[in-house]
């Protein structure tokens, strides 16, 4: 067995006098795929927040990929440059075009030459299948067409990791699929995810675990098909037959 | 025929309504207008007090015809659902055409016709209208300030030269527009020093110096608020950042600084930069007080700068810091590429408010000796030989700004449509 990519320890977080994170314990190995699911104030979306370090961490160690998060501004931007990131409102940069969005990291973040970026770019837009619409603003895209957008300039970081803070919650019914298969398709590739979601559909298709969170705490953890057949504690039992 | 109802028009005689309506109406504003530009009364026939109000009451009956509801005229239904909706608003429509018809002829006899601009001196200046002479035979002071008429031409020249350089911009060659951010930031404010420096002050280079105080009027209008607004950008956007900075160090020095400044008013700050600010220099340096004055009103309005461009990074969802962040890009690198670019472009109206303000605070500088347009048309209306024309100096300002503000106030409205990206 591998080295985890993500180990977590003892982590715990306040907002505050309120505690958000209780003693979170987690490991993630190279080319899993992670769903994180639980009612809303769980603590799902804070959890991967830390890993990247846009929420800090009070006590206990995050190690990604063998650096451990600490205060150093230097470590977190070289992690953050490994740890792509997706978000529930699409966060594209509206005054720059899809492709500008999509090269101006690796183009200033990784000082890729400027032609390089913009291939590469190329080729991930084709990947989620909005190559054509390079040149448009965000603004005049649908959601479903952001989110895709959004990925794709997550990995022209060519990250290691892929976080997913609710993609598809922001977004029409008819549009989730469109995102979703971007997603399975990336997973197929071999990218290591954790995905917070509520498309137990996606968790069933792809995940190798599913995390069950409620109040801050890991609740249950367990391999996708275990968790789904048998899930052991009341509270997850509880959750899953009102979603399902 | 349908019977008429005088006191309710209806669409069945759409016609007969119609053209006596807009009979009375044009009979009033006749009357007005004969009133007016020919000063006859055709109605002097009748009492004073009813003459007076007649057309008032024409019109309102013209009005009240024509007010007919899905005439199916689409002027008339314009007219209609727009200022005839009822009675009071008819009124209110007639009296603005009245005080505009009768404020017509007063005005182009002072401005026109009865203005006079031929002659020499005062006494060219014989009709009661405005005396335009005065405005001309003063006209290179209000430009040049005191500059030595034989040595205009180094103005001149300074001018037009950065006029011309100021349109580079409009080049189409795509080599020199990677540098235009560069060259509109940094290179040309640093040309127009040198030639301020070199051409205007002289000094060197063979040329003779001309002090500051000498200099004014117009010029100095345009030298002043042209160095002001290229300081004031970048030291208010500093400050703005610095007032969000998590360091506390920076975040309350940034704090103190805005609020120092936007406490005080200018004028003292002027005084001040002339009078107590040399206190604190040694004996032997000297700074000149142009340079002084353009250092007091910059760093004034930089701290108004500030607050608009603090309220434009405000407005920015938390969002766009996360994702910026999650690609890796540091401070600056987010600030520069991601937020700054959207903040300014949410403020371009809110700093163009400020510009204004600040080419319009410069007659200010007459505290320190400095004698931009305004300035010397309080010179020359104390002049003995020109007594009594301040009206017309005045008026002449009034233009001149306005002109140079509604140029910008446009300018900035173009910026907003040209980075309109969104929605």
């Amino acid at each position: 067995m591998s080295d985890p990519i993500i180990k977590i320890e003892n982590m715990n977080k306040w907002f505050g006098d309120f505690q958000v994170l209780k003693d979170i314990n987690l490991e993630v190995e190279k080319n899993k795929k992670i769903v994180v699911c639980g009612p809303s104030g769980s603590g799902k979306s804070t959890l991967i927040r830390c890993i990247n370090r846009l929420e800090e961490h009070q006590k206990g160690t995050i190690v990604v990929d063998g650096n451990e998060l600490t205060e150093n501004t230097k470590n977190i931007e070289a992690i953050r440059a490994e740890v792509g990131m997706v978000f529930q409102q699409f966060n594209l940069f509206p005054h720059l075009s899809i492709l500008d969005n999509c090269t101006l990291a690796p183009v200033w973040v990784k000082k890729m030459p400027k032609k390089a970026a913009e291939e590469l770019a190329m080729k991930q837009l084709e990947q989620v299948q909005i190559v054509d619409q390079a040149s448009k603003f965000p603004g005049q895209l649908s959601g479903g067409q952001q989110q895709r957008c959004a990925i794709a300039r997550a990995l022209c970081m060519e990250p290691k990791i892929m976080l997913f803070d609710e993609p598809t919650s922001a977004l029409d019914p008819e549009m989730i699929k469109e995102v979703l298969d971007a997603m399975v398709n990336l997973a197929k590739a071999g990218m290591t995810m954790i995905v917070v979601t509520h498309e137990m559909g996606f968790a069933k298709e792809v995940a190798d675990e599913v995390i069950f969170m409620d109040e801050g705490m890991i609740v249950e953890k367990a391999e996708t098909k275990e968790f789904f057949a048998n899930p052991k504690s009341d509270r997850t039992k509880l959750f899953l037959s009102q979603i399902l | 025929m349908n019977k008429l109802n005088f006191l309710k028009p209806d669409i069945d005689n759409l016609n007969t309504y119609l053209y006596s309506g807009i009979f009375l109406i044009f009979i009033a504003i006749l009357d007005v207008s004969f009133n007016s530009f020919l000063k006859t009364n055709i109605t002097n026939f009748l009492p004073n007090s009813i003459s007076f109000i007649l057309p008032l009451i024409l019109g309102a009956i013209g009005f009240h015809l024509i007010r007919i509801e899905f005439s199916g005229i689409k002027n008339l239904d314009l007219l209609n659902k727009n200022i005839n909706t009822n009675t009071f608003n008819a009124v209110l429509t007639l009296l603005i055409i009245f005080a505009i018809i009768k404020s017509i002829p007063p005005f182009l006899s002072w401005f026109f016709i009865d203005a006079t601009i031929s002659g020499d001196t005062k006494e060219a200046c014989t009709g009661t209208g405005a005396c335009w002479t005065y405005i001309k035979i003063w006209l290179n002071r209000f430009i040049y300030g005191m500059y030595p008429n034989e040595l205009q031409w180094r103005i001149n020249i300074s001018f037009i030269a950065l006029i011309g350089l100021a349109f580079i911009g409009l080049l189409p060659s795509e080599k020199v527009k990677k540098f235009l951010t560069l060259y509109y930031v940094v290179i040309y404010p640093i040309i127009a020093f040198i030639l301020i420096y070199y051409l205007i002050s002289g000094g060197s280079l063979g040329l003779e110096w001309v002090e500051t105080g000498a200099w004014g009027g117009l010029s100095l209008t345009f030298i002043v608020s042209f160095f002001c607004l290229i300081f004031c950008f970048p030291i208010g956007m500093f400050l703005a950042l610095g007032r969000r900075s998590d360091l506390p160090t920076v975040r309350y020095i940034s704090i103190g600084f805005i609020e120092f400044w936007r406490g005080v008013p200018l004028i003292t700050v002027l005084f001040m930069s002339s009078v107590m600010f040399p206190m604190f220099l040694p004996e032997d340096f000297f700074m000149d007080k142009l340079v002084r004055v353009i250092i007091a009103i910059s760093l004034f309005e930089a701290a108004y700068v500030a607050e608009v461009i603090r309220g434009g990074l405000q407005a920015l969802p938390r969002g766009q810091y996360d994702a910026a962040k999650s690609l890796g890009m540091g401070y600056w690198k987010m600030y520069i590429f991601v937020i700054l670019p959207q903040a300014l472009k949410l403020v371009i109206p809110g700093i163009a408010n400020t510009f204004l303000a600040l080419v319009k605070d410069t007659p200010l500088i007459f505290v320190v000796g400095l004698l931009e347009i305004v300035g010397m048309l309080n010179l020359a209306k104390t002049n003995p030989k020109w007594l009594g024309y301040a009206m017309e100096g005045y008026v002449f300002a009034a233009i001149i700004f306005w002109i140079i503000c509604y140029a910008m106030s446009k300018y900035s409205y173009n910026l907003e449509i040209k980075y309109k990206t969104d929605r």
